[in-house]
């Protein structure tokens, strides 16, 4: 049965370069002098390291965990010694550098302890546990964690669209892999597909690539996969876009804003799903990528590389050749020039080539725009590239997203095209971040105008709190002196007051002539007399100062009472 | 007549209730203009201009107080969207003023005796610490306001500029270096 192709609007078709490196089978890639693995490789959160200094850890070690929902571990590509955790220059456009771990091989690639698994017997749960524990992402270049692409029922996930179109020039990674290893990508298809209870799985590859297909329709009739189907798609610039291939293979075109598995599809990378398949059947992290090795090198090919390496000894690999300027991570329309060549190589890196004048010659100046709409017939989303570059130009943010800047997918097919040689797609990174950065702006200072706001009410509270409570005081002190005052006019005319005071009176005095001192035994006559000495003392005094005793002032007996005076404590 | 001018005053009584009702049942509180100023301002609370945090300036440029130009920390671009909110003229920086590079403060631990004093200088809570108890900022909340500085007695306290990472690098405005002709 023939299926029905689409046609997405614009692409251009740059010169392909493919056949370089297409013929040769993919080689494992020499174990480098030492890996630096940036905990970063990932969309999300980085990776929290759980190694130090001096560790020994196995091949397949996580030595990143991730930190947070959206993040992904980071394993020991082989085992060694950790010699270092600590900031290095990565693989990033900006040359800055990120928290790295670099790792000194050992030579004895030894594995931790692994087992894999039927995915029939584990839940969904487990699954999307094991995948992100296994550090799978994303291989066609986003790198966004498997996992969390992998939810499927409530969504509807009808089709699952398995990207081996491959577009850019230059590179044949998923081209070799999918002639050599056709049977691992359908099984990780299968596990992809149970996840999102999707029905059909079609696997788009552009037919410029006429082995890959043919490998992979054989691997599916061979292993007699049900509802899934290899397709050939036309070869134009960009048709391995995710929005580009669903468009041509369903007919669904994703609008605006909206994820396409809202509309029912999901896409991955065929790279992605033999990872997937690694990690869930056999238990291996990702540790390693098939990397396009090519441009100004003696032998260009694809390697299996783990992950660190650096892109000077991979380069090495292939037969450096004199004249190369600088390194190239990824194609040459979406690629970039990398900072240095001793970074790591990075889950991203599906490509490397080596830049040389003669490939690469030095772009041409930038004339000014001359409206000539080149770029509207070109671009693949169908936006107005012209008006997009005179909004970033100008710093008119708003206007730019008004025309839609982040439906662009930085594809470059625009400045392809471009007669006065704009770099386009600068402009709309350098807009896209400008954006990006004032919305963190905005949501800091809503924090802030937050955290103060509650601040002041904080303090305002406190202080009415502080008032209440001091009023609160006054109104019981005045209360109290009130009471005494009322006290003090009240009691003579009280009996019965009167009355109780008398009989409390009483009672401390019957205590009091109760109680004997315990020391009293055993004394000499000397100490005896001297207590019957100050014994009349005391009584002298009582009979003095009794009469004197205003028994109209009862506060001065109330007094008395309460306070027990010094010398009716008995004397040692 | 009597009954059209019934219907007049009846239809005028109706629309005045109509009236009198909404004003009450709608009524605006405070100036809708100072929320939209103060939602434009860097929220840094620095009071660099002037005025003891971003609401009193909004309040201020509202009520034609104060000018749109006093506030460091929202750069000419702060200026420039006051500007475009109000529908005047964008103008610099006033004298003594300026935009100023984004920082977070920093307290020297060895250094802080705990004395709580630039806990309650910081307007939006971003020191932890207690008396006689070492201080920290929680720099992920400090808006680089400088209010900390001033009281500290013994100077512990110092701006660090935000370095930039990989994870809040901004692509730059494409520049070309311009190349000598090479004479023949």
């Amino acid at each position: 049965m023939m299926r029905q192709l689409f046609r997405f609007h614009g692409g251009v078709h740059p010169p392909t370069h493919k056949s370089q490196s297409s013929e040769k089978a993919i080689v494992a890639a020499v174990m480098p002098s030492k890996l630096v693995i940036p905990l970063h490789q990932h969309v999300g959160n980085i990776a929290r390291p759980v190694v130090k200094v001096g560790d020994r850890v196995l091949k397949g070690q996580v030595i990143g965990a991730p930190d947070g929902r959206l993040s992904s571990a980071v394993h020991a590509s082989t085992s060694g010694i950790v010699a270092a955790i600590d900031m290095q220059v990565v693989a990033h456009p900006s040359a800055l550098s990120d928290l790295c771990v670099t790792l000194i091989p050992d030579g004895l690639e030894e594995w931790v302890v692994n087992a894999g698994a039927d995915y029939r017997e584990l839940s969904h749960t487990d699954l999307r546990h094991r995948l992100r524990q296994a550090g799978v992402v994303g291989l066609g270049g986003a790198v966004f964690p498997s996992d969390m692409k992998l939810y499927g029922g409530k969504n509807k996930i009808k089709a699952l669209v398995l990207n081996g179109a491959e577009c850019e020039p230059y590179i044949t990674c998923d081209d070799r892999l999918m002639r050599e290893r056709a049977d691992e990508i359908l099984r990780g298809a299968e596990i992809m597909r149970a996840l999102l209870y999707a029905e059909e799985v079609a696997i788009g590859i552009e037919d410029n690539k006429p082995e890959a297909l043919a490998a992979m329709q054989q691997a599916i009739v061979e292993g007699r996969y049900q509802g899934i189907e290899a397709v050939a798609v036309p070869t134009v610039y960009p048709g391995g876009g995710a929005k580009q291939l669903i468009r041509v293979l369903t007919g669904i075109e994703v609008p605006a804003g909206v994820r396409s598995t809202d509309m029912g599809v999901q896409c991955f990378n065929v790279a992605t799903a033999y990872s997937a398949y690694r990690a869930i059947a056999h238990g291996e992290p990702m540790l390693s990528r098939i990397v396009t090795v090519t441009g100004n090198v003696a032998n260009p090919q694809n390697f299996e590389v783990l992950f660190g390496t650096p892109v000077e000894e991979l380069v090495a690999q292939a037969g450096t050749l004199p004249g190369t300027t600088g390194h190239l991570m990824g194609g040459p329309m979406m690629g970039f020039e990398l900072p240095s060549a001793k970074v790591g190589v990075i889950k991203a890196a599906n490509c490397i080539i080596a830049m040389s004048e003669a490939l690469f010659p030095p772009p041409a100046p930038a004339m000014p725009c001359i409206r000539c709409t080149r770029c509207v017939e070109a671009c693949p989303q169908e936006l107005q590239p012209q008006d997009l570059y005179w909004f970033a130009r100008a710093d008119n943010f708003g206007k730019a997203q008004e025309f839609s800047l982040f439906d662009c997918i930085e594809c470059g097919a625009c400045a392809y095209v471009c007669p006065s040689h704009i770099p386009l797609v600068q402009y709309y990174r350098y807009a896209k971040s400008e954006i990006w950065a004032r919305e963190r702006d905005k949501t800091a200072a809503d924090t802030a105008r937050q955290r103060h706001e509650f601040r002041q009410f904080r303090i305002e509270r406190d202080k009415q709190e502080k008032a209440a409570k001091l009023a609160e005081k006054e109104r019981a002190a005045a209360l109290a002196k009130q009471q005494a005052e009322a006290a003090q006019t009240t009691a003579p005319a009280d009996e019965d007051a009167q009355a109780r005071i008398q009989a409390a009176m009483q009672r401390v005095q019957a205590q009091h002539d109760q109680t004997h001192p315990k020391n009293t035994d055993h004394l000499t006559p000397q100490q005896q007399t001297e207590i019957a000495e100050v014994e009349a003392r005391r009584a002298k005094i009582r009979e003095l100062a009794h009469p004197e005793a205003d028994i109209s002032h009862p506060a001065s007996h109330l007094q008395e009472v309460a306070r027990p005076q010094p010398e009716d404590l008995p004397k040692e | 007549m009597l009954s059209a001018l019934l219907v007049m005053s009846g239809l005028a009584l109706f629309l005045g209730a109509i009236l009198g009702f909404s004003a009450l049942k709608f009524k605006v509180e405070g100036n809708p203009l100072v929320d939209k100023i103060d939602a434009v301002l860097p929220q840094t609370q620095c009071g660099q201009c002037g005025y003891p945090g971003c609401r009193p300036y909004a309040t201020a440029i509202t009520e034609g107080e104060a000018d749109i130009n006093l506030c460091p920390p929202g750069g000419e671009e702060g200026i420039a969207k006051l500007a475009e909110l109000l529908g005047v003229e964008a103008k610099p920086f006033g004298e003594g003023a300026g935009p100023k590079e984004k920082a977070v403060a920093y307290i020297d631990e060895s250094t802080c005796i705990g004395c709580t004093l630039c806990l309650q200088a910081c307007p939006v809570d971003a020191i932890l610490g207690a008396a006689k108890q070492m201080h920290t900022i929680i720099a992920s909340e400090c808006t680089g306001c400088e209010l900390c500085l001033p009281p500290c007695p013994v100077d512990c306290i110092s701006m660090v500029p935000i370095p930039e990472k990989v994870g809040n690098w901004k692509w730059r405005y494409p520049v070309y270096a311009l190349t000598p002709v090479a004479h023949a």
